[in-house]
């Protein structure tokens, strides 16, 4: 298993919302919950690849900006159509004001 | 503004979802795109995309209040010419109103509580006789590939442009014979290769079913009509889907009516037009249709807001239905003699160029007004 990735600093993403993290060619989703808790996805639909950073968050589901599917970003649960397919998470730790990110 | 067509050789527009036409998007980078938007801050746009439930459910509760008086008034007044300008407000509100609450509701924007989305989407799907699964998609697939040729699902305007169809449809003839006759194979669980092309297989169970969930009603309603010898049942249920669409159909055509296709810019292919008030509580400001294309998940009362903060970047609106249809019909008879003609609108100086590289770069322009 890969190591822990730095992706951002914990101010970078404001409460409720999300950033893109890019890394290696992949691309990722840092998210910040209502609660001031981190979580991260995979970066893209799993609908029609689009950034999901730029979407909504609204309490622990992000909404796709394209046609408006809606994922679980603490679990990766798929909430129904257009979007049927989970969406990969990922570990996230927060240590000296940086979030880091265990990818696979 | 300009008008643009280009020497053609370009291959005869192909509609169906799995012709030449759809391949040709395919290979030539046109479906599932990268389209042009405007830039707007990060944070800007988290408030423009901030849900509420308060503006939809003054909304609804404003639409069914006014269905269930006009419905009310006209059984009270049916027999006599009374009933006649209840019945056309009761049209309107059941056959042309109810696309917009489908729409608005279907990409969730409408309410913030998901549930509320849910249950108007099941009632106006329903009224606009639509099938809730699949329009679900189709309309995901109108988003991705917005008037593209073979790809695009939902163009109310095929080149060159059926003029007769168009104008039996603000009576709804087309759409509900072809809508019908959709729901009905649906309900005996049949798709056709276009619906198979957009709705993934985990998916048509739950289109199957919902078809026949319309169906029974609208059986119901016609056994009711059979029992009771009247017609009103049906004058109530269905039938506002013929008398009423009109409004829907009006400013339906004006999305996109003329406007190029096989572009991945929409201040090309979509058109934005000021509404009366009335028009805009029908249709849900859905005339700012632009703004909704480049941006779908801001909701349907902070349209204006956006329209205000990205028309800079976009051709001026159309100033009332009038001057779109102004615009627009022209446009279509230009057609029937060539139909690679569109209009192209003019960009105010403060706007990004428009993103055509998907033109054909063989094309030249041989008409420009
Ligand atoms: S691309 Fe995300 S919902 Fe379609």
């Amino acid at each position: 298993m890969a190591g822990w990735i730095e992706a951002c600093g914990a101010d970078d993403v404001d409460e409720e919302d999300v950033i893109r993290f890019d890394h290696e060619g992949r691309t990722f989703a840092i998210y910040r919950s209502p609660d001031d808790e981190y979580f991260a996805t995979d970066g893209l639909c799993t609908h029609e690849k689009i950034h999901l950073a730029d979407g909504l968050v609204m309490d622990d589901i992000i909404e796709c900006p394209k046609h408006n599917g809606r994922f679980n970003y603490k679990t990766g649960q798929a909430k129904g159509a257009p979007v049927c397919v989970n969406l990969k998470t990922y570990p996230v730790k927060v240590e000296g004001g940086q979030v880091f990110v265990q990818i696979d | 503004m300009s008008a643009v067509s280009f020497s053609s050789d370009f291959v005869k527009r192909d509609y169906s979802l799995t012709g030449p036409s759809a391949r040709s998007a395919v290979e030539t980078g046109l479906a599932s795109a990268e389209w042009y938007h405007t830039e707007i801050p990060r944070k800007a746009m988290k408030e423009l995309m901030q849900r509420s439930d308060g503006p939809a459910i003054r909304d609804t509760v404003l639409w069914l209040s006014l269905l269930v008086v006009t419905a009310a008034a006209g059984i009270f007044f049916w027999g006599s010419w009374w009933a006649v300008p209840f019945f056309f407000a009761y049209g309107a509100l059941y056959g042309s109103a109810s696309d917009a609450r489908w729409h608005e509701c279907g990409h969730g924007t409408a309410f913030k509580t998901r549930w509320m989305n849910d249950a108007v989407y099941q009632i106006a799907s329903f009224m606009v006789m639509r099938n809730p699964v699949t329009w679900r998609w189709s309309h995901a697939r109108h988003h991705t590939d917005t008037i593209i040729v073979g790809r695009d699902a939902e163009i109310a305007v095929m080149r060159p442009p059926d003029l007769f169809r168009l104008a039996a449809n603000f009576f709804g003839i087309f759409d509900v014979w072809y809508g019908m006759k959709a729901l009905i194979a649906n309900a005996f669980g049949v798709l056709s290769a276009d619906e198979k092309d957009f709705i993934p297989e985990m998916e048509r169970r739950k289109a199957i079913n919902a078809a026949r969930v319309h169906v029974a009603i609208y059986a119901a309603a016609v056994l009711a009509a059979l029992g009771f010898g009247s017609w009103l049942p049906l004058v109530l249920i269905g039938g506002p889907r013929l008398y009423g669409c009109w409004h829907m159909v009006m400013v339906g055509l004006l999305q996109h009516g003329g406007l190029a296709d096989n572009v991945n810019d929409h201040r090309l292919n979509s058109r934005t037009v000021y509404m009366n008030p009335v028009s805009r509580f029908l249709y849900m400001n859905m005339n700012y249709h632009v703004e909704h294309h480049m941006f779908p998940m801001v909701p349907f009362h902070a349209l204006p807001r956006l329209h205000e903060m990205i028309k800079h970047d976009l051709p001026a609106p159309n100033t009332s239905i009038l001057d779109g249809y102004r615009e627009m019909l022209p446009a279509f008879l230009r057609q029937l003699r060539n139909e690679d003609y569109f209009l192209k609108r003019e960009l105010p100086a403060t706007a990004k160029p428009y993103r055509e590289e998907f033109h054909r770069e063989d094309s030249v322009p041989i008409a420009a007004e």
